[in-house]
């Protein structure tokens, strides 16, 4: 369903942030792009929905060429991919509900949306992903009065409305405590699941990504390193990914969360899809 | 003057000073020469400035008597004898106040939203810096003689001055601001597939809001003053009034009139900061 072909980016900086990227994720499929900071993750995704301009390569999704459109078909693209970001990315001066709304932008007239008189069907869709997230109550609030975890949570409810193919997520736990974390990966996850959606999720966090994801992919320096299912990392290809280092510590930022988590010695043997027969 | 460490780039003299715990800031200019040339220079500077001011003592004395006049004056305002004429040039001013404040404004949203570098492309930014230099680089006196030479002595001068000297403001304004929202809330929305004008109402707009609206309130207030001064060459308003007053030595009028000026710039002082509290 998405489609990378040699894909490349280069800034104007000079750096090279991605080199010849080749990579598919069928339908349906939750995959997790880890790698060291720098490695090019949010770059990778940010050119999938065009934030950031390939320099070289296409990006099909079912069967179109992203590279290659622009204006209202460049808009059309956009809306049938979601997007997540690490620090929630709301605006912070509008209510919850005109937040969780703006994902319905592309579907809707200028006119209509600078009113903000959106079709009931869009209301009501927006209100069953608010209550999904566990925030029913809140569409009234302004986005700067929530909580981190509560800002996500609405991020989420924000990119679903869009009623998306593909779900990119750029490191959504990264300014979390671990609990929250979790939290919120396990919603995303699921929700991808519930609605068959495909996801692409950068995360610095290998534990996490082990326990929720169907396949893992490793970027080193801008280049594909690993590609495989979450048991297939080990002390070898961790260390392809991040370098030289003493693996067997990794898990242990997570004993804080009072769930059950991997403990040091479970990370490296493989993990099953326990909690997702 | 003081020795480096080779690659470290270290200053061994403070650093051996600092483990006896003794540290000063760095200077601005790190040569000792420099700085004693630079001091003496200033003080050159200002001997040599103070001995070329040449004041006439005598037009000194006369000036201050006209000046006592003037503020004696203030003692006793006369808002009665020329109250008609000091009604309607209120009135114009407030008029032309209003309608350049609006009219400048929205003119200035548009050059604003281009003169901003995080989300305008080059050639735009550079028109609209343009149109925002042009503005800024005339004081309102010299564009209000402009005007009034195209359009003819009257208010309609006044109001495109004002116009013209706000849009210059706010759009510099409105610009900074605008560089300085959020940039991920701005690539959110855009991630929607929203379009640029939806883009701008859901993710720039919010950001700018509170700050555009306190601009405005103080750009009235700027413009009701500004009125008052370019009255004097004849674009209309209290300033026409105020400068037949003084032409006719009526100092007991000027001071009515300036009293009034600044009693109204100092409601809309207080109503402002209301308002700007209210839309945080
Ligand atoms: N806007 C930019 N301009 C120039 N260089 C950038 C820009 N964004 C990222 N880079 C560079 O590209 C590389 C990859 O960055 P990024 O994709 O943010 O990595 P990651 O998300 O994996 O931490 C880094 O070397 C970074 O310095
Ligand atoms: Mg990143």
């Amino acid at each position: 369903m998405l489609k990378l072909t040699g894909l490349s980016k280069r800034y104007d900086t000079g750096d090279l942030a991605l080199s010849d990227i080749t990579l598919e994720v069928p339908a349906g499929q939750v995959m997790a792009l880890i790698g060291p900071s720098g490695a090019g993750k949010s770059t990778l995704i940010r050119c999938v929905n065009r934030l950031v301009e390939p320099t070289a390569g296409s990006v099909m999704l079912d069967g179109q060429d992203i590279t290659r459109v622009r204006g209202a078909k460049l808009r059309q693209a956009r809306r049938q991919i979601g997007m997540i970001f690490q620090n929630h990315a709301l605006v912070e001066r509008l209510s919850v509900m005109e937040n969780v709304l703006s994902g319905r932008l592309a579907y809707t007239g200028f006119w209509r949306s600078f009113l903000r008189k959106f079709p009931s069907s869009d209301v009501k869709q927006a209100l069953n992903l608010l209550e999904r997230v566990g925030l029913e109550t809140m569409f009234d609030k302004r986005g700067d009065a929530l909580s981190g975890g509560q800002k996500q949570r609405v991020g989420i409810a924000r990119a679903l409305v869009q009623n998306p193919k593909l779900l990119l997520v750029d490191e959504p736990t990264a300014s979390l405590d671990p609990k929250t974390s979790r939290q919120i990966m396990r919603l995303i996850c699921e929700l991808c699941r519930e609605q068959q959606l495909a996801a692409v999720i950068n995360i610095h966090d290998v534990v996490l990504a082990q326990q929720f994801v169907d396949r893992v992919v490793g970027l080193r320096a801008g280049k594909l390193v690993f590609d495989g299912p979450p048991s297939g990392l080990n002390e070898k290809t961790l260390t392809d990914i991040y370098g030289e280092e003493d693996w067997s510590a990794a898990g242990t930022e997570q004993e804080e969360s009072d769930e059950p988590v991997a403990s040091t010695g479970e990370l490296l043997k493989p993990i099953g899809q326990g909690s997702h027969p | 003057m003081s020795r480096t460490l080779p690659d470290s780039g270290v200053d061994a003299q403070r650093l051996a000073l600092l483990k006896d715990g003794v540290w000063k800031p760095l200077p601005l200019i790190r040569d000792t020469r420099w700085r004693w040339a630079l001091n003496a220079s200033v003080l050159l500077y200002i001997v040599l400035a103070w001995l070329s001011v040449d004041v006439n003592w005598a037009r000194v004395a006369q000036g201050m008597d006209r000046g006592l006049a003037f503020i004696a004056s203030f003692l006793q305002p006369d808002f009665v004898s020329r109250s008609g004429e000091i009604f309607a040039g209120l009135k114009e001013s407030l008029t032309m106040t209003l309608a350049a404040t609006v009219i400048g404004v929205l003119l200035a949203i548009p050059v604003g939203l281009g003169a901003a570098r995080n989300i305008s492309p080059l050639p735009v930014y550079f028109v609209c810096r343009t149109i925002i230099a042009l503005s800024r680089t005339f004081q309102e006196i010299i564009i209000a003689i402009l005007f009034v030479a195209m359009f003819g002595f009257g208010p309609l001068a006044g109001v495109v001055t004002l116009a013209f000297a706000t849009i210059g403001f706010m759009a510099k304004l409105l610009a900074e601001d605008i560089e300085d929202t959020q940039r991920e809330p701005l690539e959110a929305i855009r991630a929607t597939g929203a379009s640029w004008l939806q883009w701008v109402n859901y993710a720039v707009q919010p950001q700018v809001m509170p700050r555009l609206i306190g601009l405005s309130l103080y750009r009235l207030d700027i413009n009701f003053r500004e009125s008052a001064v370019i009255g004097i060459v004849g674009a209309g308003g209290i300033g026409a009034t105020l400068n037949t007053s003084i032409n006719r030595y009526d100092y007991d009028t000027s001071a009515a009139i300036l009293l009034l000026i600044i009693v109204i710039v100092m409601t809309s002082e207080y109503l402002s900061g209301y308002v700007r509290k209210w839309t945080q």
